[in-house]
């Protein structure tokens, strides 16, 4: 029973934590796309990495957390297996590959 | 329940080794010609116990992973799955019963035919909905058991042995789709056991809503001849570290459905501060079985069960798994404590060049 209601205790205050700062995070998250859409000067190179952190947001760690770095050695390994695994189109593998290797 | 089921079975150690390093020697004489597609190693080495209305299970285990690319259009990967077991004796008795078991979980050859389509060829994981070949590995799941419904449709293995056509279907600025479609033949081999079937998977992925939904099919071509649906649901809020996750499916006598959310606070200094690597996780599943006929690897009575976990993410790949759950049944409740430590891995295979 004591083991239950520590589960519920941490449960219930784990939400209470986390609703504001959801809020916060699509605050801060509309913040910075905001500047960049408002700022002119923003560089292609910046807009290719913004697009290959899109990606690994959306269709990497959906499943799972990012690893820690890897050698650049095996980059181009890591993302041939999850075009594979993860279905990726073949512009997808592309910007991937160039959000590793800037 | 453990994720998968494995027999123990001792003799395969030399077998499932061969195979590996088959598999290693075909690294080392690709890994030459080119730099950044240097074989790899990866997985996760995990230490579990897990405790199931008062009988403990302890299982250290190492998943690990090789990937080599051979050439442009070729990729061989396989995974094993290296467990040990201590169980207690129970009865009264004291001290613990051990066994092992050491097997490869698959092992193909990708072959990138074009950009919507990859070939694959060997022992696969069969992609009926999405935790068999998706979530299962132990550096991803978030609770150490899979679901109820995680062996719908599958028989012992989980993977089908054959050939599988898979890739990204179409790719415009507000969708995509991507699909898998397989057949399998049957197979009685210790390594690469599997049934004869046939089955498709299908997802559609809205980036701007950052929603994926999908719909798999499998049917089982031997014996019983049945049919199995499923259906599944991710959503991941933009800007968040929120995701949930959830599945249905269907057999011919039972079906089931699984709910996932997991959450972690970027408030407190972001993912990386001790408060951020808090990642609590709440699942809640139900089956349903609608005759007495057990075909399908679902529970044989209608069964609930309610899971809250509370995970770490440490420094350097490093998770650290708790959770308590509570399983309703018409023929027994019972309480599963389940706590863990996992380390992922991914290292070169080979030296290579330097790029």
């Amino acid at each position: 029973m004591n083991g239950k209601q520590l589960i519920l205790g941490t449960g219930l205050l784990a939400l209470v934590c986390g609703l504001p700062t959801a809020a916060q995070q699509n605050s801060a998250h509309d913040t910075k796309a905001a500047s960049h859409l408002t700022d002119g000067k923003q560089s292609s190179k910046d807009d290719k990495q913004d697009e290959g952190q899109r990606i690994f947001a959306q269709r990497c760690s959906n499943c799972h957390n990012a690893p820690e770095g890897f050698s650049p050695r095996i980059s181009g390994t890591v993302v041939r297996h999850m075009r594979v695994r993860a279905l990726l189109s073949q512009h997808e593998e592309e910007e991937l590959l160039r959000f590793f290797n800037p | 329940m453990l994720r998968r089921t494995f027999p123990p079975n001792l003799p395969l150690l030399a077998r499932a080794l061969s195979c590996l390093g088959v598999a290693v020697a075909l690294a080392a004489s690709s890994s030459i010609c080119v730099a950044q597609n240097t074989p790899l190693i990866s997985g996760g080495v995990g230490f579990f116990s897990q405790t199931t209305g008062g009988q403990t299970l302890l299982y250290p285990t190492i998943e690990p992973v090789l990937v080599d690319p051979i050439g442009n259009q070729l990729l061989i990967e396989s995974r094993a799955s290296l467990f040990e077991f201590f169980s207690e004796k129970g009865a009264g008795r004291s001290g613990y019963n051990m066994s092992h078991f050491i097997g490869l979980t698959y092992l193909q050859a990708d072959i990138v035919a074009s950009r919507h389509l990859t070939v694959v060829l060997g022992d696969y994981l069969i992609p009926f909905n999405t935790y068999n070949d998706r979530l299962s590995p132990i550096w991803i799941s978030n609770f150490q058991d899979g679901p109820l419904i995680a062996n719908l449709s599958f028989t012992s293995s989980g993977s089908g042995l054959g050939e599988m056509v898979s890739g990204n279907a179409m790719e415009r600025k507000n969708y995509s789709i991507d699909y898998n479609v397989y057949y399998s033949v049957r197979s009685s081999n210790e390594q690469f056991s599997a049934s004869h079937g046939i089955g498709g998977r299908s997802s559609l992925h809205l980036p701007r809503q950052r929603l994926e939904l999908g719909l798999s099919y499998n049917r089982l071509m031997q014996d019983t001849h049945e049919n199995f649906y499923g259906a599944h649901a991710w959503w991941e809020p933009e800007g968040t570290a929120f995701r949930f996750r959830s599945e249905y499916g269907r057999g011919h006598h039972a079906d089931g459905y699984w709910v996932e959310a997991d959450y972690r606070t970027q408030a407190f200094g972001g993912l990386n501060s001790a408060v951020g690597r808090i990642e609590p996780v709440l699942r809640f599943q139900q089956t349903f079985r609608r005759d007495n006929v057990v075909s399908d690897g679902l529970p044989a009575v209608n069964t609930q069960q309610m899971d809250f976990g509370l995970d770490y993410n440490l420094p350097h790949n490093t998770r650290i798994l708790t959770s308590y759950a509570r399983q309703f049944s018409a023929t027994k409740d019972v309480n599963v404590w389940e706590t863990g430590i996992v380390y992922r891995f991914l290292f070169p295979a080979w030296k290579g060049k330097q790029p």
